[in-house]
């Protein structure tokens, strides 16, 4: 990691500090808003993230990669979603899965070469009454056909600044 | 956005008069607060059916630790599979929500309340916010709440994660403080030393919304519908192979037949009531009731049509727990990934009876000896489904 990026990192996590305050209870806020500004949290943005914290490195990676919404791994800057569940299972999301891997050209649990995409399991999405049911970062997509999938991704490309960071929700 | 939240009946929430029951709590007693919840029997709606009175009263009565307050926690944690009643209660009943934490707050004290959201219902939070924003506009949140001096009381949004344990209170808990999601030793329970080792109150979206409506209408008028255990309404999330899945209101105690006429799924050959962690109830039994004291639930029906296959029914509700195990105790950790393995065998054909029958008793252990609700309520769905439908798992060939 270049020493700027470095150095725009520890300014990122110093504000987040700030906003969220030292307390354990603000570590999770600090994790999510981080990985949506970088799409992904490093090694060393967890060390960051310990020292202004105060606490011990691994506990951040203990936190980090117990929840499937955090997991400290480059994941793309779209990340789909789609849901495994029972419900989605029933109303046809084999069909989903299968076109979504053809069109972005990557397996479950993969990422795209150029970083944009990245493609997941979900578990219920709550919106078993409509599905099957897909979130892309926080957008959900319900009764989706493997027909829509090409239409989705490429609404994704269509997006201003699709390789810049997320952008900051607070 | 989700603009289709498909209600399919009317909700008593609808004809409540807004902010009528925090009126009325505001001039009640504490104790009279709780002595009404208490009286109506209202069960939380969650799923777990702990009274909400007896926790209010035992939060009420625990005592602050030094320098801190007490706190009113909404768990808006809705993972269950075939759950989604919250998402259409927050979208649209936020208001009565809030107003339901508001009156928690005051019978029990509570000066900090939180709303426990999932990860995956982040599209709903600039509208709790607003609906907060303006609460505190209208004094129904800040200081002297309604004009009356030294009620103080906000709410605050917290974002989940992403992890199905954390609708589990202790684990709600543990993530609240910035910990991993790992449910907690019982007791001491979190109506003693909950947040920050503060006594916290842990209830249900909906949970929150019937008390609003107790408190505006009165305890006799829940306590008439239902049955004796099993008081008031409920909202159902269905979902499966009906022909009008959604959102329904329905007294508890109604059969899972006449639920299924109202849905259009009559044609069922079972229905899974409770979720991933419910009971897979077969056509036989369709005249039992949805009630605490017969078949419990948090709301969720997910309806199987004639051509299901249950065993490929079982094997996702399978890969759910060993994906959604926080991996602290080992019955849980290993149990799921164990039935998990049994279910392929199942379906290659080759598990013996003998094998099977270990695995109810491995069931068993996990039922008895898994820390939490998870690990306890997991081996659910494959013990129903392998006791209803053995003709239909046993002796399969690939070609199935």
């Amino acid at each position: 990691m270049l020493a700027g990026q470095q150095q725009r990192l520890q300014a990122d996590i110093r504000a987040l500090v700030g906003r969220h305050g030292r307390d354990r209870s603000a570590l999770i806020p600090v994790l999510q808003e981080l990985q949506t500004m970088h799409a992904t949290i490093s090694d060393y943005a967890m060390q960051v993230v310990a020292d202004e914290l105060g606490i011990h490195p691994a506990e951040v990676y203990g936190v980090a990669s117990f929840y499937a919404f955090l997991r400290p791994v480059s994941r793309g800057r779209f990340v789909f979603r789609l849901c495994g569940t029972i419900s989605c299972e029933l109303a046809g999301k084999a069909r989903v899965a299968r076109q979504l891997e053809n069109d972005l050209g990557i397996r479950f649990g993969e990422t795209t070469a150029d970083g944009r995409f990245g493609l997941e399991w979900a578990s219920c999405l709550g919106m078993c009454d409509q599905g099957p049911a897909l979130l892309v970062n926080d957008r959900v997509y319900t009764r989706v056909t493997a027909e829509q999938v090409h239409a989705i991704i490429d609404e994704c490309k269509g997006t201003f600044g699709a390789h810049a960071p997320q952008a900051v929700h607070s | 956005m989700i603009t289709v939240n498909s209600k399919k009946t009317p909700f008593t929430f609808e004809s409540v008069e807004p902010e009528s029951g925090l009126r009325a709590a505001l001039a009640m007693s504490r104790a009279d607060i709780i002595g009404e919840v208490g009286a109506c029997n209202l069960r939380g709606r969650g799923g777990a059916g702990f009274p909400t009175g007896t926790k209010w009263n035992l939060a009420a009565a625990a005592r602050v630790k030094a320098g801190g307050t007490k706190y009113v926690v909404c768990n808006a944690d809705e993972g269950e599979p075939g759950t989604f009643k919250d998402r259409v209660i927050l979208s649209e009943h936020a208001d009565l929500v809030f107003e339901g934490m508001t009156i928690g707050a005051r019978a029990i004290g509570a000066t900090v309340g939180i709303v426990y959201l999932r990860s995956e219902y982040v599209y709903l939070r600039p509208h709790l916010e607003q609906v907060l924003a303006t609460r505190r506009q209208n004094t129904l949140l800040g200081t002297d709440i309604g004009g009356l001096a030294g009620f103080n009381f906000d709410i605050h949004i917290h974002m989940g994660a992403g992890a199905y344990v954390c609708g589990e209170e202790t684990a709600l808990i543990e993530s609240l403080e910035g910990h991993r999601g790992e449910p907690r030793n019982r007791p001491p329970f979190p109506v003693d030393t909950g947040f920050n080792g503060q006594p916290t109150v842990v209830n249900n979206v909906e949970t929150f919304a019937w008390v609003a409506c107790i408190l505006s209408r009165s305890a006799n008028w829940f306590k008439a519908v239902g049955t004796a255990k099993s008081t008031g309404y409920k909202l159902f999330s269905v979902s499966g192979d009906c022909r009008e899945p959604g959102v329904y209101e329905f007294p508890l105690g109604i059969t899972v037949a006449e639920l299924l006429e109202k849905v259009g799924g009559l044609d069922a050959k079972a229905v899974q009531v409770g979720g991933a962690s419910g009971h897979c109830i077969p056509a036989s039994e369709f005249g039992r009731r949805i009630a605490f004291e017969d078949i419990s639930t948090g709301g969720a029906v997910i309806v199987f049509g004639p051509g299901r296959d249950m065993l490929a029914v079982a094997r996702n509700f399978m890969e759910f727990f060993v994906e959604e195990s926080c991996g602290q105790c080992a019955p849980c950790r290993a149990g799921n990934a164990k039935l998990l393995e049994g279910i392929e065998m199942l379906q290659r054909g080759d598990c013996s009876m003998q094998y099977v029958q270990e695995l109810l008793g491995l069931c068993e252990t996990m039922q008895l000896a898994s820390k939490c609700g998870l690990g306890q309520s997991s081996p659910n769905a494959f013990v129903s489904i392998v006791k209803h439908f053995k003709d239909e798992i046993m002796g399969r060939t690939l070609a199935h």
